[in-house]
């Protein structure tokens, strides 16, 4: 078969040492010299965008041991205890979500924190695969294609934790714990009519969301990206400084340390969710598409990791993961280059900060389990 | 086992399944990932030529360095006008949050005016945010101290030391000088954006406004690197400004003092002009005024003080002024009679006292009632006598009268280096049918022809006209400036002399008549102007004149006593000297002196003194 060529070839050339050192812990080594090169990518940038700043540079040091630590742990869970626990984490994820609307902290004009004295909680956050893993649960449970039925409940399980995320408000992680749902479904086979149905249901709800569920910041923000001009030094200022960090970049890019946009203060939020552009008006479209090969390679890798799963949830689930990893760099790519509204979403493992990281790295450390987990019928 | 069998074949439907959608997906994210990278090349190749412009204009801005203004000196080389450095309150508004609320808050350790405050709202409405604005100037050390205590808690204030125009004579000359004064929004339309960058202060009147091109400079430029929050990193490049040239004057400041010393307490004006260049070596109008609280903006009731008062101080009488010349034009239509052929040395005629057309009842009255009995032109000239002109008047005619004054620069500008001069008025039958749209009476012919009526001249023009007789008709427009230095540079670029032409000449010998005629104003013992022979070294020659400020009727008497001082006639004098080797020209106008030789030839004494007796430093 073509595809066991394609992807018996990370494996089969290597029989070596190290190859069994990474397989005993678990590690999907492919996977994981992408994060790694990321990573290390990640941390290059951060120094330009921090200006230089070594406190935020350890801190992110720190928070990167933490989320790999986390990612290996992960990777020892067999996926079949995963497939057990998914009703368990989805229950006690959506508990949280509740108690966030209730108890939770506020920042930055949202409610998304639980304080547990010791430390912070973003309930939101661990829905990033505490939904799939639920909808991948409930999928694996009858044979596929499902039911009309079953893809409504499904679509429930999905619509509900959404709807708790959206109205904390935050638009960008409501939108990633979405996306992650339906891309299971989309995998699981649901019929194009039904996937065309549902997009056009989804554009005549729209205007309805806009005028009676959005917030006014939130509105703000979309009216902004169709025309950030309008407020140049308002809620415009983002998109236009970014641009210009970008197109300045050119080809080769200003050199690293070198980007006056982000040097001299103009970008902001440049550490977190416009990194990108730091790194596109440092180092160019060179640099872009190296970028975008690295990450290409991730998902490709993970992709083949979903084909390879040997049991429907853990092909799900793989799935799904490896394509919200998509759409986050997507939308942050979109979103800092103009394309698409500012919604919030950090560029994955480059983005100063940890908790993104962490989730990440869960949803890298699943991956890896599915793949190191499998009994091997050929050997 | 059929149960195991299904399941099974599902397994494998499933897988084929999950793989057909996987490639879909990963087309799916190839077609994004293309969408985005094509979204670079638009932002990173095809627009980067604008998004460089625009990161450029972020980050470098361009700062104006004003240049520093040119100097003003007199004839000698002392200076007139200089730039000392002051100390000012500026504002950067773009760094202040609110700025009302620190100017509110600077008035507790600095006092300013609510004009200060009103000039500093106009700056800031025509500048850039980042540009630092003065609120105050001229700060005391005292202030400067208070101040500097303080900064810290007035973030985007600071001091600056600013170079500030400033007249080390005060007064004198101020006419001649003029001031400069803070931009204001008719100017800000007017001036070249470009060269006036940063220039905060412009030429308003005299010669500070007439060579405001030479004195300003070439405004010089910093361009700077700021960061977001417009902190300045560096000067990434810089030129300096080019500082405006050195201007020289004829005008003689000693000459000057003795001119405004002896009108102290007058209202009237003195031009004295260098015969042999046009120079003017004094122009001085009284009452004046201090130009130094002009420069960073008088305060309204200093100015209103100024602008209300009845003695005019801020009018320029000596270019502005529009008096009769009265006596002192009949040299000038005296030499038409001689040059015209109308009259000769020897002709003479009879004063009776008063002078009368045919079928005409009206008395046209000579200012000596009893009359000069017979006299001759030179007679006229010495004593003034009127009906010898009436006489001499009516023969030439108006027009003849017009064609020859005409050549003395009378009724029209005189082209001094100051702005906004009167024409005066030279009266011709074509005017007065152009402008009183009425036919010319031969009445009106006598009263021109002893500078009545409807002659209006300027003290600029008097002087003029005075200097163009004593150099043999060679007229040369009057000019405060001779030269030019450029900032650092010891060598002068000279203006050119303005020669407008010579007046054609019949004779020469009617010239020398004339002019010895005039001479005998002052040095004999029936001259008008004889008291101010006394003690001269050397010989004046001039003409007295008194201009009818009021109309009185055809039977009536001037009554010195009982008229109000603002009716009373106008003093005029005109002379130059030496006679024999003429060298300055001086017209003075003494308004309501009354008495041309008693008032304003004494005036005029003093002025030929202080020139001809000084101790020539300039050649």
């Amino acid at each position: 078969m073509a595809r066991s060529a394609l992807s018996q070839g990370f494996e089969s050339k290597q029989k070596t040492g190290a190859q069994d050192f990474f397989q005993s812990f678990h590690i999907d080594w492919p996977l994981m010299t992408g994060i790694i090169i990321l990573c290390v990518l990640g941390l290059v940038v951060l120094y330009s965008a921090s200006g230089e700043d070594w406190a935020t540079m350890t801190r992110q040091m720190v928070w990167l041991c933490i989320a790999l630590t986390v990612m290996i742990l992960t990777a020892q869970i067999p996926p079949h205890h995963l497939e057990f626990w998914a009703p368990w984490v989805f229950g006690i994820g959506l508990m949280f979500l509740v108690l966030v609307l209730l108890f939770g902290d506020v920042g930055k004009g949202a409610q998304r924190w639980l304080n547990f004295g010791l430390f912070r909680f973003q309930p939101s956050e661990m829905m990033k695969f505490a939904v799939p893993m639920m909808v991948a649960w409930y999928m694996a449970t009858k044979p596929l294609p499902p039911s009309t039925k079953r893809i409504m409940v499904a679509l429930l399980i999905i619509l509900i934790p959404v709807g708790l995320i959206a109205k904390q408000p935050d638009l960008g992680t409501s939108l990633l714990v979405a996306s992650a749902g339906l891309f299971v479904l989309l995998l699981t086979g649901v019929s194009w009519v039904l996937i065309g149905g549902f997009l056009v249901t989804l554009a005549a709800v729209a205007p309805v969301v806009w005028f009676f569920y959005m917030h006014d910041y939130q509105r703000q923000r979309v009216l902004t990206f169709l025309n950030p001009e309008n407020d140049p030094l308002g809620s415009g200022y983002h998109i236009i400084q970014s641009k210009i960090a970008i197109g300045s970049g050119g080809l080769y890019g200003k050199g690293w340390l070198n980007g006056t946009q982000s040097q001299l203060d103009f970008l902001p939020e440049r550490s977190t969710d416009f990194i990108f552009a730091v790194f596109a008006e440092e180092f160019g479209l060179v640099g872009v598409v190296g970028l975008l090969a690295v990450y290409l390679y991730i998902i490709f890798r993970g992709m083949i990791i979903a084909v390879q799963a040997q049991s429907t949830f853990g092909r799900l689930l793989a799935g799904s993961l490896v394509l919200t990893f998509m759409v986050y760099i997507i939308v942050n790519i979109g979103m800092v280059s103009g394309l698409l509204p500012v919604v919030g979403v950090p560029l994955p493992l480059v983005s100063y900060g940890g908790t993104s990281l962490v989730t990440l790295m869960i949803a890298f450390g699943i991956l890896m389990s599915i793949h190191t987990h499998r009994k091997l019928l050929t050997s | 086992m059929a149960d195991t069998q299904l399941k099974l074949k599902d397994h494998l439907r499933e897988s084929r399944i999950f793989t057909s959608r996987v490639i879909v997906a990963g087309v799916g994210v190839a077609a994004l990932v293309l969408v985005i990278l094509m979204r670079m090349i638009y932002l990173q190749v095809m627009s980067h030529d604008h998004f460089t412009t625009l990161s450029q204009n972020n980050r470098v801005s361009i700062v104006p360095v004003p240049p520093t203004r040119g100097l003003i000196f007199d004839r000698n080389g002392e200076v007139l006008a200089q730039n000392l450095p002051s100390f000012s309150l500026e504002l950067v508004p773009e760094k202040i949050d609110d700025v009302d609320a620190t100017i509110k808050a600077l008035g507790e350790i600095i006092s300013f005016s609510d004009n200060d405050v009103s000039q500093f709202k106009k700056a800031r409405k025509r500048s850039k945010a980042y540009q630092s604005l003065p609120l105050r100037f001229r700060l005391n050390e005292e202030e400067v101290a208070r101040f500097s205590i303080r900064q810290h808690q007035f973030s985007g204030v600071e001091i600056k030391a600013r170079l500030m125009r400033e007249y080390p004579h005060g007064s004198l000359a101020v006419h001649a000088l003029g001031y400069v004064g803070r931009i204001n929004e008719a100017e800000m339309k007017v001036l070249n954006p470009a060269d006036y960058n940063g220039t905060t202060h412009v030429g308003k009147t005299g010669v500070e406004r007439y060579y405001e091109d030479i004195l300003h400079g070439d405004v010089g430029f910093r361009k700077i690197e700021s960061n977001a929050r417009g902190r300045i990193l560096r000067v990434l490049e810089e030129e300096r400004p080019t500082p405006g040239h050195n201007i020289f004057l004829n005008l003689d400041i000693n000459v000057q003092r003795a001119a405004e010393e002896a009108l102290q307490g007058k209202r009237g004006a003195v031009v004295a002009i260098d015969v042999k260049t046009g120079g003017m070596i004094a122009l001085a109008s009284m009452p004046g005024f201090d130009p130094n609280p002009f420069v960073n903006g008088i305060d309204s009731k200093s100015y209103r003080q100024l602008a209300d008062s009845v003695d005019r101080p801020l009018f320029n009488r000596a270019i502005k002024g529009r008096y009769p010349p009265g006596s002192t034009l009949k040299p000038f239509v005296g030499l038409a009679g001689l040059e015209y052929d109308e009259v000769h040395g020897g002709s003479e005629i009879s004063c009776i006292g008063w002078y009368q057309l045919k079928n005409d009842e009206h008395k046209y009255r000579d200012w000596k009632k009893t009359g000069h009995g017979s006299v001759t032109l030179d007679d006229a000239i010495v004593e003034s006598c009127d009906v010898y002109f009436y006489d001499l008047a009516l023969q030439l005619g108006i027009d003849r009268i017009y064609e020859f004054n005409k050549h003395f620069g009378f009724g029209r500008v005189t082209g001094v280096d100051i702005l906004g001069e009167t024409t005066g008025l030279l009266p011709s039958r074509d005017w007065k049918r152009r402008v009183k749209r009425e036919a010319w009476y031969p009445g009106e012919t006598l009263i021109t022809g002893i500078g009545q009526g409807f002659n209006v001249t300027s003290p600029v023009q008097l002087a003029v006209g005075t200097s163009i007789l004593a150099n043999y008709g060679l007229h040369i427009n009057p000019k405060l400036v001779y030269a030019t230095q450029e900032s650092g540079k010891g060598t002068l670029e000279y203006l050119p002399l303005e020669v407008v032409g010579t007046v054609p000449i019949v004779k020469k010998e009617n010239w020398d008549y004339m002019m010895e005629s005039m001479k005998r104003v002052v040095h004999s013992h029936r001259g008008t102007a004889r008291k101010i022979a006394a003690g001269a070294t050397y010989t004046i020659a001039g003409k007295t004149g008194t201009a009818q400020v009021f109309g009185i009727a055809q039977e009536e008497e001037y009554d010195q006593e009982n008229l109000e001082d603002h009716l009373r006639d106008h003093a005029l004098f005109i002379a130059f000297a030496p006679a024999e080797d003429p060298q300055i020209a001086v017209s003075v106008i003494v308004e309501n002196g009354e008495s041309g030789g008693g008032v304003a030839a004494p005036i005029a004494r003093v002025v030929l003194d202080a020139f001809l007796l000084r101790k020539n430093t300039r050649g």
